[in-house]
């Protein structure tokens, strides 16, 4: 189990390598503009074009600009310098991380929980008006992308453009260690909007896998022996839980995207905010950074799911 | 049908019914049964006989399912069919056991085989975890797993067929019940272990002085085990008598097409084996008259009109069977079947005219 857990992280920063040629390539070698001419203003000398080229680092030859960033990741852990502020990119990320993490673990936990909870109630009143109303509600929770949702709850609830005025709107997110409670109030309409798509499909995947689980045979085994139905039901959502621990891995990414736009609408100086911009502005260093840090998110969960994946189904052995 | 006393369970005229899509499904159509303390019922029929049915039921565990229920159900003097869901429960697996067909899909496989069984334990004693678990391992090693210390952290899937089928067993005995259902216990395992399991089975029902309905397709299983017999056909019991009376003078024509399909060592090596032609009818739109006519070789033409009612046969008042041919011809008849004869010859030397195509 050690040596499989050794092994699996050691494919994990082989493939976080590869990430980072990958986004080297996506950033330094196929744009067409110079970002050089875009950080020189209007009709620019050609000499200031080669001095803010030579302060990037882009008259250097692409080997050796690849060899410089690729060293400067994992041997410094640095990524580059912002084209913007000349400000460093890990001290960039470092202090907007934890309003990133407060949002994606927040909206993970509700995910789970909510979509769970809802597959389960739902597997268990199957074809009934409580079922019907859950899955409508999942399907159009699927069928939402973030910022139309986010834009929709800002509508209706911010206490500044709301037409009920209940919870903070957007632009009141303050630090957990600042004020816990302005911090909670402030997360709680990200955390639904960012959550709901997962939690939908987590929902649906749960009333399927649950309700197959509750016509199985040990099912019966468990009623036969006068377990209360409870512990029936426990027993059914044990076995319906195995499958769906798998996708949580692929779906970690498709939350760490959504936090992106969330943090955007909910003006949360996060992450995923630094990147929406750094986009806009060709701002490459940053958005490499960020990339590579949602990369090592993604992978780093599901080598956990792949762990956990061992300890939750005795009959899987890894070797 | 032998025993003394009052019978531990009483199933009078129990109905099951499932209503479907395509139309309601009699699963189990008017079955009337006794079972008495420490003695063996055995239920034979093909599946889809209503012969699982009929026991899910005594367990209550086709409520759930949408099931018409009527009839009675009577264990120890309390009505199964219609004590509410919470008493029920705290029979099931207290009283009355039940064992299933397949114990790998019937264990749970996330769950040691140690905590299912002292789950069943803590479902109906209030005991601490440990005493649970002193008790599994003692479930354990009275149905024969070797090192049951050990054994009682594994999960299902590492033991054996057989071993699975021992374990389900031990699940089934944690509160002693005084009722023991077995639905096919042997039929998913090999041979040789078929012997030991039923070997088991009747150790402990003699040390535990419970009662067993063992629930089968196979009439070899029914004789080593069953005091009486019960033999169902499309939801209802078409013979029933002692086990030794029923192998002796079987009166059922379906009844003979089970015993003259099982091949056996000590007879003759030329007697062909006779298989009962066609398939069991479906339980939605059933055949008129006598539900066996389509696949009876005597079927007279009457017969798919007249429904037969089990009859007591005569001069044998425990012995019942539900046949529109009079008592002297099935006599006739089987015995010409014992001779080697095909259902067709012993039909024309009983002096009948043949079935209707």
């Amino acid at each position: 189990m050690i040596r499989y857990i050794i092994r699996r992280l050691l494919w994990g920063v082989l493939l976080l390598v590869i990430v980072a040629a990958l986004t080297f390539v996506l950033f330094r070698v196929l744009p067409t503009a110079n970002p050089a001419l875009l950080r020189a203003g209007r009709d620019p000398q050609p000499g200031l074009v080669k001095e803010i080229e030579r302060l990037l680092g882009l008259n250097k030859s692409l080997p050796v600009q690849f060899w410089e960033y690729m060293k400067e990741i994992f041997l410094h852990f640095q990524f580059g310098y912002s084209y913007y502020s000349q400000e460093g990119v890990r001290s960039l990320i470092g202090e907007r991380v934890s309003a990133t993490l407060s949002l994606t673990v927040g909206a993970a936990v509700l995910w789970i929980l909510g979509g769970l909870s809802v597959g389960v109630i739902s597997a268990l009143r199957r074809h009934t008006l409580v079922d019907r109303f859950a899955m409508g509600g999942a399907l159009v929770a699927i069928s939402a992308p973030e910022f139309w949702l986010g834009f929709v709850f800002l509508l209706l609830f911010a206490s500044d453009i709301g037409k009920f005025k209940i919870f903070p709107g957007a632009g009141s997110y303050v630090g957990l260690t600042y004020d816990p409670w302005k911090w909670f109030t402030s997360l709680i309409m990200p955390w639904v909007v960012l959550a709901s798509g997962a939690s939908a499909i987590f929902a649906r995947l749960m009333r399927s896998s649950l309700s197959e689980a509750m016509g199985e045979d040990y099912i019966r085994t468990a009623r036969a022996k006068g377990l209360p139905e409870r512990r029936v039901v426990r027993h059914g959502v044990r076995a319906a839980i195995n499958p769906i621990i798998t996708l949580f891995g692929l779906e970690v990414g498709v939350l760490l995207g959504g936090a992106l736009l969330v943090e955007s609408v909910f003006n949360i100086p996060g992450v995923g905010e630094l990147n929406y911009k750094a986009i806009g502005q060709s701002d490459f260093p940053v958005t490499q950074g960020t990339v590579l840090l949602a990369a090592m998110f993604i992978i780093l969960a599901n080598i956990v799911v792949d762990v956990a994946y061992a300890y939750l189904d005795p009959r899987v052995r890894y070797s | 049908m032998s025993g003394d006393g009052e019978p531990l369970l009483r199933v009078e005229d129990l109905r099951v019914e499932f209503p479907g899509e395509d139309g309601v499904v009699h699963a189990v159509d008017g079955i009337t049964y006794q079972v008495h303390r420490g003695r063996t019922l055995g239920i034979v029929g093909e599946s889809g006989s209503g012969k699982t049915v009929s026991s899910l039921t005594t367990l209550g565990l086709t409520r759930r399912q949408g099931a018409r229920i009527s009839g009675r159900i009577l264990f120890d003097g309390q009505d199964l069919v219609t004590l509410p869901e919470e008493k029920l429960r705290a029979i099931r697996g207290n009283d009355i056991a039940m064992i299933f067909q397949d114990p790998l899909s019937s264990l749970h496989p996330l769950y040691r085989v140690g905590k299912q069984l002292s789950e069943a334990v803590r479902a109906h004693r209030d005991v601490s975890k440990t005493q649970a678990r002193a008790r599994a391992v003692e479930l354990l090693g009275l149905v024969g797993i070797p090192d049951p210390t050990r054994r009682v952290d594994e999960y299902p899937h590492e033991f054996s067929g057989g071993m699975r089928q021992r374990a389900m067993i031990a699940m089934a005995l944690a509160n002693e019940p005084k009722l023991l259902i077995a639905d096919e216990p042997t039929t998913a395992l090999d041979v040789t272990v078929q012997a030991q399991i039923l070997a088991l089975l009747e150790r402990l029902q003699s040390e535990l002085g419970m009662a067993i309905v063992i629930i089968t397709h196979d009439l070899g299983v029914v004789a080593e085990m069953a005091d009486d017999i019960a033999v169902m056909y499309a939801g209802r019991i078409v013979e029933t008598a002692s086990a030794a009376r029923l192998f002796a003078a079987p009166q059922h024509p379906y009844t003979w097409g089970l015993l003259k399909s099982i091949p056996r060592l000590d007879g003759p090596r030329e007697e062909d084996l006779v298989p009962i032609p066609g398939m069991p009818p479906s339980l939605i739109s059933r055949p008129s008259g006598c539900h066996f006519h389509p696949r009876c070789p005597y079927a007279q033409p009457d017969h798919a009109r007249i429904d037969p009612a089990l009859a007591p046969v005569p001069e044998e008042p425990s012995h019942f069977a539900a046949c529109l041919l009079e008592a002297d011809v099935r006599a006739r008849l089987w015995r010409q079947l014992q001779a080697g004869s095909t259902p067709k010859q012993a039909l024309a030397e009983a002096g009948l005219p043949g079935a209707p195509a």
